[in-house]
């Protein structure tokens, strides 16, 4: 039998008659729906709608022991914005973003430039300056709340050892510029390691043509780093910034651990007041109300970000 | 045992057009080749063909049937990727057999049809390796291999040997025209370099924005080109085309020699060149120049054969012949061509 | 020349100092929190002693204590349980989506991968106090399983994220070459793809786990009875009760919670950067 007619003949036998429809498992238009579905259902239902709840709260008179749902109108607003603690917590929060941010964004790129070259520990050295970002934050902030206590600060210990100070030392978490001082620190500690990270990547991205070609062009350390590195990280670290600013304008987790709020609610923010109204106050409302301050300043967050994001072109 | 056949195929995305109306039918066991530069609308054919994009419009029929609301897995072709598109976890063996676990073929057959792709083509001893410890050539023929073992009606090929390096290249033509002699089967082939559509091609179809400009073997191609385009595209160097008032005059280089040069005894026209650079390559010698007269300061270039010894020597003006049965003219306007006119 | 070597030097001193105080900075607690589980009561209260030195010898008291006195065993024990729960749920969830994300979107695919993105702008600190209602209403108070219903609404959109990334790195036409060879897309999804992507899956499955190990927000808002805790909320809100501060045990408690995650996340960071930097720049 010529090759032909032989491998015509086994085609023949040889398999079943494949499922010939096109069905759903097939279909482009409709598997993609049905794939994203179920996260999207999830995400709606366990995000969207609690949204539209907290709206609902805060415009009504709910506490935590149920029962009353009465729409009150903006009575919570008004009610709480003018209070001394709201405003400190208002302005907390800011500060507290801007400041730890500026920061982060000053060390990580100091850190990520000296990572650039490869070294024997090098791979020791970045398990090590990863921990603090792995470490849960409330088990962090915990060590902190040791490293900052007032009697037995090892911080203390060892500005008094080097002759800096004298007596007991500083009250890192009892006076209110200090205790800010602190939470900004702990803030810049646990997140350095994740900005560091995400502009390594960033600067692996760039081909080594480029630094060669700036080399010989005569560029020294600090133009070849502004003009030229710099430049070409931006896009990732705007990614970078964004992640650093939700989480800094969201978090309670450091304050609630470091210091409750205190000295008398001088270190509260928004997102940790709205838990001590909310909960440990009972007044699911009112706390809904301060809460939802948040939402407008990420929202202006992602907006600003969406359109720096389109001009670099990002997306 | 299958034809391919397009009607009025079109392929719209948004306002772009890639594919504008092709009319195709293959002939059973013959190797077609699409060729064009890139963007011209055959990748997007094949694809079509293939089931991996919808027609916006026409018919597309394998073995005469309709295919159109067919997924690929159900149309009875094989491909092979520019990339081969190798399954990187799997070892060679697997990546053969996984055709026919896909058609549940029951497994004491399927070692044996492996076998009988891999030793046709000599691959037998790298049944247990993966693809990234296999060379390019090896790649290529574990995919024809995986592609075979399938035994289906149609192969459609999307420029597999552009990855390979050009000494490879040649070889890996050969070795794909013959296997696609014994195997018989109809054969779809993209590709976008002339050289190797002329060598591999029963028959080859010229592209350009998304249309047919020409259907044909190779040598119908190159000697009787429809348009400027396809006259254009094939061959390297490429057609001289002169530019005169209402047409086009084109020849080759080839066909482009000094007086008294020429092999055919047929009549001849004259023109005079003024050789500006001299390219000696071996085999060939490439002129490079201006014409004089009625097509003054256009470029042309002539194809000297080792065996025409007539020393050239730059900015010096030399009488050189075509034969008239070369030379081709083409409409200025529509670029088709059109018959023969007085020069 | 002499002005080109001191630049030199001066550089590399620069770097040396930063690369140096920085990781100081950065793990000098985890190094403190080692210290301090192992020294003797008695050595680690004395202000009169050099806090880094060993005056007696170093003890496992406080690491039994931990363990025999407080609820500590079992606060690693339901933080593993609720972690591997939400993991599965959280891959099951967000692998198809992140593969619908990378292949199967035209237009609308940038616009839902963004509003996907955006959902991390709604964050628990707003959400916790609806969702504490809707816990009590579904009787979920108190139990693990609010925390396992409610974690995956920040675990699941990152991890589509980035799942997205992985999957637009595996070229097109290997899953092509599957529907030629006789499966549809989603067979071929299963098929080849998912093999392929298994060093992603694998990260996003460790990404998402130490996200669960950190939440704070929804645990101590959900759970308040001490067996119930994860050691998240635990070790501070129970550790740190009342005046008297077992920092002993608390910094064992904190060191174990910490450490050993951190090591197994390492090896995986890599490859966590790079679908994570593909998802935001194509």
């Amino acid at each position: 039998m010529s090759f032909r007619a032989q491998t015509a003949s086994t085609a023949n036998n040889l398999t079943r008659p494949l499922n010939r429809r096109m069905s759903i498992v097939d279909s482009e238009r409709w598997l993609g729906p049905f794939l994203i579905g179920p996260a999207i259902l999830y995400i709606v239902l366990l995000i969207g709608i609690p949204f539209f709840m907290a709206l609902y709260y805060s415009v009504s008179n709910t506490t935590t022991g149920g029962g009353t749902l009465g729409f009150v109108g903006l009575r919570n607003f008004s009610n709480i914005i003018d209070t001394p603690k709201f405003q400190t917590a208002l302005k907390n929060t800011f500060i507290f973003a801007l400041l730890s941010q500026a920061v982060i964004l000053l060390l990580s790129n100091a850190l990520a430039l000296a990572l650039q070259k490869d070294f024997r520990g090098k791979g020791l050295l970045r398990f090590l300056i990863l921990l603090p970002w792995v470490a849960p934050i409330s088990i962090g902030t915990i060590a902190w709340l040791w490293i900052f206590d007032s009697t037995y600060s090892v911080l203390n210990w060892t500005l008094r050892m080097l002759g800096l100070i004298q007596g007991q030392g500083f009250m890192w978490l009892g006076l209110p510029h200090l205790a800010m001082g602190s939470i900004i620190a702990v803030h810049v500690w646990r997140q350095l390691p994740l900005a560091t990270v995400i502009l390594l990547a960033g600067h692996s991205s760039i081909p080594k043509d480029i630094h060669d070609a700036a080399a010989v062009d005569g560029a020294g350390f600090w133009r070849h780093f502004f003009q030229v590195t710099l430049p070409l990280i931006l896009p990732i670290s705007l990614v970078a910034l964004l992640f650093g600013l939700i989480f800094t304008f969201t978090d309670m987790v450091i304050i609630y651990n470091l210091t409750r709020g205190g000295p008398y609610d001088t270190t509260q923010v928004l997102a940790s007041l709205a838990f001590y109204t909310g909960i440990a106050g009972g007044d699911l409302a009112e706390g809904a109300a301060i809460a939802l301050f948040l939402f407008p300043l990420l929202l202006a967050v992602a907006y600003g970000f969406l359109r720096i994001a389109h001009r670099t072109e990002i997306t | 045992m299958a034809t391919v056949e397009t009607r009025g195929v079109k392929k719209h995305y948004g306002a772009v057009v890639a594919v504008n109306g092709v009319d195709l039918l293959t002939r059973d066991g013959e190797f077609l080749v699409l060729l064009g530069p890139s963007g011209c609308g055959k990748t997007t054919l094949l694809r079509m063909i293939a089931g991996f994009e919808t027609p916006t419009a026409g018919e597309l029929l394998i073995g005469g049937e309709r295919v159109n609301d067919l997924p690929p897995r159900a149309r009875k072709i094989a491909m092979v990727f520019q990339s081969y598109a190798l399954y990187p976890h799997m070892t060679v063996f697997k990546n053969i057999a996984f055709p026919l676990k896909a058609q549940r073929m029951d497994k004491a057959s399927i070692p044996k049809k492996v076998e009988w792709a891999a030793s046709l083509f000599g691959i037998g001893h790298l049944m247990e390796r993966k693809p990234r410890e296999l060379s390019g050539g090896e790649r290529q023929r574990v995919a024809l291999a995986r592609a075979l073992v399938r035994e289906p009606a149609v192969f459609l090929l999307d420029e597999p040997l552009s990855n390979l390096d050009a000494q490879l290249r040649a070889s890996a033509r050969d070795e794909l025209q013959q296997f696609q002699r014994r195997i018989g089967t109809t054969t779809i082939y993209v590709t976008h370099d002339q050289v190797e559509a002329m060598g591999l091609g029963d028959r080859i179809v010229v592209m350009q924005a998304g249309t047919v400009r020409q259907i044909g073997t190779p040598q119908e191609i190159y000697h009787e080109p429809a348009d400027a385009f396809v006259a254009r595209f094939v061959g390297s160097p490429p057609m001289n085309l002169l530019q005169h008032q209402n047409y086009i005059l084109g020849f080759r280089p080839e066909h482009f020699l000094p007086r008294g040069t020429q092999n055919g005894k047929g009549k001849v026209s004259t023109f005079s060149f003024r050789v500006t650079r001299v390219e000696y390559l071996g085999a060939d010698r490439l002129l490079y120049g201006l014409l004089n007269g009625a097509f003054a300061d256009q470029k042309v270039i002539a194809r000297l054969p080792s065996t025409v010894t007539v020393n050239i020597q730059p900015e010096t003006n030399y009488d050189f012949t075509v034969e008239d049965k070369e030379l081709k003219f083409f409409d200025a306007s529509t670029e088709l061509r059109i018959s023969a006119r007085p020069l | 020349m002499i002005n080109e070597q001191v630049k030199i030097w001066g550089g590399q001193a620069a770097r040396w100092s930063i690369l140096g105080g920085l990781t100081v900075f950065l793990a000098f607690p985890f190094f403190w929190m080692l210290i301090t589980a192992f020294k003797r009561t008695g050595d680690l209260y004395d202000l009169k002693h050099n806090p880094f030195v060993f005056y007696e010898p170093p003890t496992l008291e406080h690491i039994t204590r931990l363990f025999s006195e407080t609820h500590y065993g079992e606060w690693l024990f339901n933080t593993a349980i609720v972690g591997v729960l939400v993991v599965l749920i959280t891959l099951l969830l967000a692998v198809p989506a992140g593969y619908a994300l990378a292949r199967l979107t035209g237009g609308w695919g940038e616009k839902l991968g963004i509003g996907i993105f955006l959902t991390y702008l709604v964050p628990p600190t707003l959400l916790f106090i609806p969702l504490s209602r809707v816990i009590v209403n579904l009787h979920l108070d108190d139990s693990l399983w609010s925390l396992v219903l409610v974690y995956p609404s920040f675990t699941v959109p990152f991890s589509a994220w980035l799942m997205m990334g992985f999957f637009k790195a595996i070229p097109k036409d290997v899953e092509e070459a599957a529907m030629v060879d006789g499966y549809s897309r989603l067979g071929a999804f299963f098929r080849v793809v998912v093999p392929i992507s298994l060093a992603g899956i694998l990260t996003v499955a460790i990404f998402s786990f130490t996200l669960v190990m950190q939440e704070f927000v929804y645990a101590v808002t959900f759970i308040s009875s001490v067996r119930n805790m994860t050691v998240g909320v635990g070790v501070p809100t129970f550790l740190v009760h009342g005046d008297v501060y077992f920092w002993g045990s608390l910094m064992a408690g904190c060191f174990i919670a910490s450490v050993p995650v951190a090591v197994i996340y390492n090896f995986f960071v890599d490859r966590f950067i790079a679908g994570f930097t593909m998802g935001a720049i194509k």
